[in-house]
């Protein structure tokens, strides 16, 4: 797309109304979107076709639109979480990330759908519905940033963002076949992103090609003054990164394979997918060890008692007094704060968003603090220390994205721990810092639908990420003869 | 491992400001338990000796220089607010009975 309004086949107007008609046509069914700004989506597009046709130097993304993660605040635009306890709230400035996109030139189509305050793997814990998987209308889209990773694979939008605390970039985009990269903590600004989890919360691009989420990365990502946790380090060339890669020559890299991140209890057509995505890399001149990283059973454990120990104090804003809903008590003559504060919490929240606060609560308070969060931070370091011997033998590291293909509606919805178990490959890089891209796979024999193959570097090398991934990418196209996503059932034939 | 009961969750809702009614009640107590269950399963993993992380990076603080710059407008903020009143937000009253 940035080639044709480079060339001139096309506009940005042109291009950003195409997605407006897009999304008129099939999010009814896909529900990818919570807010579509069309008005302000043409206007941005109009605006970029007059800095184009003056001559102006422009970003090589600019006038290509993009749908954002509604847990972005926006300017002028509602910003919700997919949480009742914001309907209707619309921020006055912008996430740093956001701001970059304006600054560069991308129309804004509009906020994506997702878990309330990302919470889930599904996008069924939204306060405003589900999200529907394009390969498959009754099934998940992965979670929780269904809605971007389904915008994306839908054809509602060709870029996204997201964010990723337990791989809510990654996973989606494993089970909608799309590219999802979860950068190095500290690599992007969380300014302006509603925190779920300070220490594990990334934002992130969603595309449909490596070289995509590069071009996106390189424009969000970089140093932060507004944002105390960004890393004041150079970014590196992830562009470049990607274009080397998809010449297709790995000679000399080591990639290595995470024992505890594959075989038994994985779904056999994803695995299947994995082992040949494993093999194209040795064709293509790499070297593949196996590597143990022993802690990474406790990962999952690890991390639901972090997050909704930092999701509990971050979500103690949401008090019914200075923004958002407000729910006065029935039966209550002079209600006071307090009391108004948890019939508001009560009336807002979700079951998820209340079953974690609870939860870190309990991990937070006097005398299980040192059992359960003094302890989990430790198994932190460990899993860390797993990461660095790894990447002592390897460059990179690979496991499955997702255990499965995307699961039907609902079938999870009653059994949390179920629904948590779809991040136990993702969740060990949120925990160390770590960057990781998930890059489509293949479609698993079992179902048709799309499985994922995650990539991890050490921090600060999320360039190798994209290397790979390009590898990989322009290989699996030669070998499916065209686009994974040319595959998916065609959503306006068929609605 | 102790279970989780419903008092104890009755308690922890009251510490988080959330009502929660009898059926909430009855439907979060036993998910809790099994999680806890669950996640107990580390108490073993790491000894005293491991030092604790609290965050991928080395956290440090970040200054700037006390230069007067444009922030949010008295309008702006209180532009989400449930109430307001002279430039302020309304809140109900603060106190309980006994203060």
């Amino acid at each position: 797309m940035a080639g044709a309004l480079a060339d001139g086949t096309t506009t940005s107007v042109a291009l950003t109304q195409a997605h407006l008609d897009r999304i008129a046509a099939v999010d009814g069914a896909v529900h990818a979107f919570l807010h579509v700004d069309a008005e302000g989506a043409l206007a941005q597009a109009a605006a970029s076709d007059e800095r184009r046709s003056a001559g102006s130097p422009l970003h090589l993304l600019d006038g290509v639109p993009i749908a954002v993660k509604d847990v972005l605040v926006t300017e002028g635009l509602p910003t919700t979480c997919g949480s009742k306890i914001l309907e209707g709230w619309i921020p006055p400035y912008d996430a740093t990330v956001v701001a970059r996109l304006k600054a560069a030139g991308l129309p804004i189509l509009g906020k994506t759908n997702m878990d309330e305050f990302a919470m889930g793997s599904s996008t069924e814990h939204s306060a405003y519905g589900p999200t529907h998987n394009p390969w498959d209308l009754d099934r998940i889209p992965g979670g929780s940033g269904g809605g971007s990773a389904a915008a994306v694979a839908s054809y509602e939008a060709p870029l996204a963002l997201g964010t990723d605390t337990g791989g809510s970039i990654r996973q989606p985009g494993a089970v909608t076949g799309t590219v999802g990269v979860k950068p190095t903590y500290g690599g992007v600004s969380r300014y302006g992103l509603v925190a779920l989890a300070n220490s594990l919360d990334q934002v992130g691009p969603v595309t449909r090609t490596v070289l995509d989420s590069a071009l996106l990365h390189e424009l969000i990502g970089g140093h932060d003054p507004r944002d105390s946790t960004s890393a004041d380090v150079p970014l590196p060339d992830l562009v470049g990164a990607a274009r080397r890669g998809a010449d297709g020559d790995l000679s000399g890299l080591k990639v290595g394979v995470i024992r505890e991140l594959a075989g038994d209890g994985w779904q056999p057509g994803v695995m299947a997918r994995f082992t040949e995505s494993v093999d194209l890399l040795v064709g293509m001149g790499a070297e593949v060890v196996e590597v143990s990283c022993p802690t990474f059973v406790h990962a999952l454990a690890t991390y639901y008692l972090i997050l909704p120990a930092e999701a509990s104090s971050n979500l103690a804003k949401f008090d019914a007094m200075r923004y958002g809903l407000r729910v006065l008590p029935e039966g209550v003559a002079s209600p006071s704060a307090e009391d108004v504060m948890r019939a508001t919490r009560d009336a807002g929240f979700g079951d998820e968003v209340k079953r974690r606060i609870i939860l870190g609560t309990y991990a937070l308070s006097s005398g299980y603090y040192d059992a359960y969060y003094g302890q989990a931070q430790k198994v932190r370091t460990l899993i860390t220390r797993d990461f660095e011997a790894a990447f002592a033998q390897a460059d990179v590291l690979l496991s499955p994205t997702a255990p499965t293909t995307a699961f039907k509606l609902g079938e999870k919805l009653d059994d949390p721990l179920s629904m948590y178990l779809n991040d136990l490959a993702t969740i060990p890089a949120n925990l160390s810092g770590v960057p990781g891209i998930s890059v489509p796979s293949g479609l698993a024999d079992e179902d048709g639908l799309p499985a994922g193959i995650q990539i991890l570097a050490p921090a600060l090398a999320d360039d190798r990420v994209y290397r790979v991934g390009a590898a990989l990418e322009a290989a699996l196209l030669d070998a499916w003869g065209g686009p994974l996503l040319d595959k998916a059932p065609d959503l306006e034939g068929t609605l | 491992m102790p279970e989780i009961t419903r008092d104890e969750v009755a308690h922890l809702a009251t510490l988080a400001r959330i009502d929660l009614d009898d059926a909430e009640l009855d439907h979060l107590a036993p998910q809790l338990s099994v999680i806890l269950e669950s996640v107990a399963s580390i108490s073993a993993v790491a000894g005293a000796d491991v030092p604790p992380t609290s965050h991928p990076l080395p956290l440090t603080n970040v200054f700037r220089d006390d230069v007067v710059v444009p922030g949010l407008t008295a309008a702006q903020a209180l532009s989400g607010a449930p109430e307001q009143e002279q430039q302020r937000f309304a809140v109900p009253r603060i106190l309980g009975d006994e203060q």
